[in-house]
């Protein structure tokens, strides 16, 4: 599958399928919380099985430096 | 998983609160959980005129978004910070919004009301940018908010904004910033009442919500945020948040509930008087407000290296004629 990275910079990444959406981020050492799956406009919970065929966006949620 | 209200495959899931929904549901959700907090708080009345700020990132987007489906008569106020194209960009989701929702817009660009942008400024001054950005936008947004005869600023200060500062404060014993902490600053002369409608929702929730309503929003990080430390301490508590769901809002509102009160209690009685800053008449503790103090140094500076000319002096009320009003046709 692919990955592609908006934290916020864009990145890609190929993975082997199928997995979870929690294992997936579990992998590229991302923290939950900080962002959204997303595989095209639907929204993925961690539960959610990713596979092969399957292109995801991760992007993500923290903005930052605000004073 | 399964949406709690409908029993269809769930888009979110609210951890904290043992919740998933479907994208509808969670749109519901989303709403109901602003109205809440503005209820609860008496935030905002029926017929308030609302001064949202909006910077075009997704919580300010989502903000108004929300305070617009309500039904609250919102106007946006966007200041034009000159950071290069990421400013740039920030404007385009702004402008595209309001025109897409046919509401009114503000734009009060610095380089044009004050002759500096962001970047020049924080370079004249030698201070860091996010200091000098910070005190610009509240110092603009109250007095347009005053002059404009808005009876409300509406920020979009999220869950983990909130959160990360009171770790920050914390962590140094800041008493002083530990007192102004709440989600509601009642409004004194001169000083427009200020209210963030979305201070228990995260990050996470609020960026679900821009996505699923489809909203346009800024994508990129301002680059001088890069290393701050109010990022460093969303990502540790973002670590807590992921082992321990429900952290970052029991931290901020017990805070809020029960330290709170206990600290202003001790700090001597009656409020540290508010006087009128000697350049320009808003509210300010000293003789000379920090916005109006730190806008001269940067003047002298740039008079000295001939960034600007010889007889020029720093004016600290934004000529309204760079106030780009935009109507709901566009026009
Ligand atoms: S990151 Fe700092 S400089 Fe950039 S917009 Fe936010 S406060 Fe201003
Ligand atoms: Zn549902
Ligand atoms: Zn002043």
């Amino acid at each position: 599958m692919k990955v592609v990275l908006r934290t916020p910079e864009r990145e890609e990444r190929e993975l082997k399928g199928p997995k979870r959406v929690r294992q997936v981020l579990e992998e590229l050492g991302i923290v939950p919380e900080g962002v959204i799956v997303a595989r095209g406009e639907e929204l993925l919970t961690l539960d959610d099985e990713v596979t092969d065929g399957d292109t995801i966006e991760v992007i993500s949620a923290v903005s930052g430096g605000r004073a | 998983m399964k949406c709690r209200v409908c029993g269809k495959k769930a888009a979110v899931e609210v951890r904290r609160q043992g919740q998933a929904f479907c994208s509808e549901h969670y749109l519901e959700w989303f709403e109901r959980q602003v109205e809440r907090a503005i209820r609860r708080h008496r935030m905002l009345n029926e017929h308030d005129r609302v001064l949202v700020a909006v910077s075009g990132g997704k919580d300010s987007i989502a903000l108004w978004e929300v305070l617009h489906r309500l039904g609250y008569a919102t106007t946006g106020l966007h200041i034009q910070l000159g950071i290069d194209a990421y400013s740039q960009r920030a404007l385009k989701a702004t402008r595209a919004y309001a025109q897409n929702r046919g509401l009114p817009l503000i734009v009060v660009d610095l380089k044009e009301a004050y002759r500096l942008a962001i970047p020049e400024l924080a370079e004249l001054t030698r201070r860091r940018a996010c200091s000098v950005c910070g005190l610009t936008k509240r110092y603009v947004m109250n007095r347009v908010a005053v002059e404009e005869g808005f009876d409300v600023v509406a920020t979009g200060h999220n869950l983990d904004d909130e959160a990360s500062v009171l770790l920050g404060n914390v962590l140094h014993w800041q008493t002083d910033a530990l007192v102004r902490q709440g989600p509601v600053l009642p409004a004194k002369t001169k000083l427009a009442k200020r209210v963030k409608p979305l201070y228990l929702l995260t990050e996470r929730e609020i960026l679900a919500y821009t996505l699923l309503r489809r909203l346009p929003y800024q994508h990129e990080e301002c680059p001088f945020a890069a290393g701050a430390k109010s990022l460093l301490y969303k990502e540790a508590l973002n670590k807590l948040e992921s082992a321990m769901p429900g952290t970052k809002q029991a931290f901020l509102e017990q805070y809020l509930k029960k330290i709170e009160p206990i600290l202003k209690e001790g700090l001597p009685a009656g409020e540290i008087e508010l006087k009128a800053c000697e350049r320009c008449g808003y509210p300010t503790t000293g003789e000379v407000c920090a916005f109006c103090k730190t806008w001269d140094h940067a003047y002298r500076w740039a008079r000295k290296r001939a960034v600007l000319p010889d007889e020029t002096r720093f004016e600290p009320k934004p000529a309204l004629a760079f106030y780009a009003k935009t109507a709901a046709d566009g026009g």
